[in-house]
């Protein structure tokens, strides 16, 4: 693996990581490609929100949140909105994003499944149905898989890692090695 | 003491698998109140596998939580085998065995090095961790590759295996690859060792009387044994649930659990303190100082113990694939009938129980899982009431407190993901 130097003052790009109702195996998958990616990253990418790896979180000037889950939740609604007006881009991760399943499982319940769980439904409360990110916000990529492929996921970093200027365009080494 | 009056709020905890949010009242220096809310949202899985066959259910149970997959899917596997009247062939078995050691050596890096070795550095994350000592998070990248290539190797994903199935594996670990993850796990021992020095250095501490149960066994595997208590209690894996309190909190998407009618607390903490000797032989012997600090009642003391795990876990799966030569065997065939059966493994972070119950076409009927994070919900909670006292007896500000709180929930290693799946059970006829 080839290392940069650590590249305070340079551009970077602002990143988000972003976890709704789901297993979190999309973001797993993620923290596990910091196995061979981290000190790559850390020149490249300055992760403003990313719960699962660090305390000091805002959503705020973000160039590209990556978002893992289904929307099943009010509050998690209203995050979500928050999230598209602070990005430039909003990638859907896995397939709870980008579709719901397999999250939203009691979208399908029969009748009397759905009188089961209602009690709970309604005290904590949920939304009437579980949702992918496309039914409530503009989303500009998707990464598929469940959960995500990695490539898929690397590809897209790469992109945006040109598109928003932090390496050349000749870049074509996933992950965003210059 | 000051007589201090203050609320803490905290909305999403970080460096925890899942969401939670923390709720604390003081008033004039007394707790009035502490809350640990599971805040993350059901998917219902326990109504979501009825009627679902039985082999394809491990794979949905699966997505119940990303990091534990392996775990989920493992133990719904042993349920339904059990129900079925199922014997692995040993050959399995091990392979079995070598998916969990690669997954506990995994979760355990993933929750020793990149959220709990930051606490103990005073720093807020792994990114700030590696401008003070880059070496030891480039360990931490390495060990947890390991663990991570070795889940792949054996399951073809480390989360959501595909290869893993009722009945055997779909599919064998390739030679060469076997061969490279030994050569990787020799090589990562010594940075294991290396952690749990650092972790025998911390003076982290809360010490607190609980009860610790979970699986013994004959070499500390995680896959099966008798479910023993620090209480003396010694019961076989399916009466496991006979033994249990449910317990509703109504602030909480999570269920919590009582034993035998008491709080108690499950995870690597607890199997150390139960189960240590039978530890693998190096690990015993390289680390004696780190497993001469067990029994302990020390809830930091958990993180020594995932430290001392992964090392043994490390151990353990150099051994099987030094000792197998994995050939392809027959796929068995398995014919349903309308039956239960019990799974109990020891996940990452405790106990896990599965009741599964069948139709005679081998749809399910319905099922029953315990996880281990709500297992461990009632005793977190009580923790947490008591530290605060102890906290304001250090004169501390309330936004420390609140970091130390955040601290000792981080050493439970809860995963949100997994505890709020929800637990109805509806024993219906027919
Ligand atoms: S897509 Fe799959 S892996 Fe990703 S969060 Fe959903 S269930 Fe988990």
């Amino acid at each position: 693996m080839v290392l940069e130097a650590k590249g305070d003052g340079k551009k970077k790009l602002k990143v988000g990581v972003f976890s709704f109702t789901g297993d979190e195996g999309c973001v797993i998958v993620f923290t596990e490609l910091l196995n061979e990616y981290f000190f790559r990253w850390r020149d490249l990418v300055e992760f403003k929100y990313a719960r699962v790896i660090q305390q000091k979180n805002v959503v705020k000037d973000i160039d590209v949140a990556f978002v893992e889950g289904a929307i099943s939740g009010f509050k998690e609604e209203k995050m979500l909105r928050k999230i598209r007006r602070n990005s430039k881009r909003v990638v859907a991760i896995g397939s709870c994003a980008i579709d719901g399943s397999p999250s939203n499982h009691r979208n399908f319940f029969d009748e009397q499944t759905t009188r089961e769980i209602m009690p709970i439904l309604r005290k904590f409360p949920y939304r009437k149905k579980v949702s992918p990110l496309h039914e409530i916000i503009r989303v500009d990529e998707t990464v598929p898989g469940c959960p995500i492929v990695e490539e898929s996921f690397l590809n897209i970093l790469n992109k945006y890692l040109i598109e928003f200027g932090i390496v050349g365009r000749d870049s074509n080494e996933k992950g965003g090695k210059q | 003491m000051h007589q201090h009056s203050f609320d803490i709020n905290i909305e999403n905890l970080s460096k925890i698998e899942g969401h939670a949010d923390l709720y604390i009242k003081v008033r004039k220096g007394e707790v009035l109140d502490a809350k640990l809310k599971i805040v993350e949202n059901k998917r219902f899985y326990t109504q979501a596998i009825r009627g679902k066959m039985f082999n394809s259910v491990p794979q949905l149970v699966s997505r119940i939580c990303g990091t534990c997959s392996v775990a989920h899917l493992s133990c719904c596997t042993e349920a339904v085998e059990n129900a079925l009247d199922f014997k692995p062939s040993d050959q399995t078995r091990a392979l079995r065995h070598l998916n969990m050691y690669g997954l506990m050596i995994r979760d355990h890096a993933l929750h020793l090095y990149i959220f709990v070795l930051p606490d103990i550095f005073g720093v807020q994350s792994v990114m700030e961790l590696a401008d003070k000592d880059e070496d030891l998070v480039r360990q931490a990248f390495i060990v947890k590759g390991a663990g991570n290539r070795l889940c792949k190797l054996v399951g073809g994903r480390a989360i959501h295996p595909i290869f893993s199935g009722v009945g055997g594996f779909l599919k064998l670990p390739e030679k060469n690859g076997i061969k490279k993850s030994i050569e990787e796990l020799y090589s990562v021992r010594a940075f294991a060792t290396e952690l749990i020095d650092i972790l025998l250095e911390s003076d982290f501490n809360f010490t607190r009387k609980s009860n610790y149960v979970g699986i013994a066994n004959e070499n500390y595997n995680f896959m099966r044994g008798e479910i023993m208590s620090s209480e003396g209690t010694c019961i076989p894996e399916r009466h496991y649930w006979d033994h249990l309190n449910r317990v509703v909190i109504p602030y909480s998407q999570a269920t919590g659990f009582r034993f035998e009618g008491k709080e108690y607390t499950v995870g690597a903490l607890a199997r150390m303190n139960l189960n240590r000797h039978n530890m693998h032989p190096d690990t015993l012997h390289d680390v004696p100082e780190a497993v001469a600090k067990f029994p302990s009642d020390n809830i930091y003391s958990n993180n020594l113990a995932q430290a001392v795990e992964m090392l043994h876990s490390i151990d353990n799966a150099i051994e099987i694939m030094e000792t197998w030569d994995f050939k392809q065997e027959p796929r068995p065939v398995i014919k349903p009938k309308a039956s239960e059966g019990v799974g109990v493994i020891e996940a990452p972070r405790g106990t896990l129980y599965y009741l599964l119950s069948f139709m005679e076409d081998g749809r399910i009927r319905y099922g029953n899982l315990v996880i281990p994070t709500a297992q461990n919900q009632i005793q977190m909670e009580k923790d947490i009431k008591a530290f605060v006292p102890e906290l304001l007896s250090r004169d501390m500000e309330r936004h420390d407190i609140e970091h130390e709180i955040e601290k000792l929930i981080r050493a439970y290693d809860p995963c949100m993901s997994c505890a709020s799946h929800f637990l109805k059970v509806r024993w219906e006829d027919g």
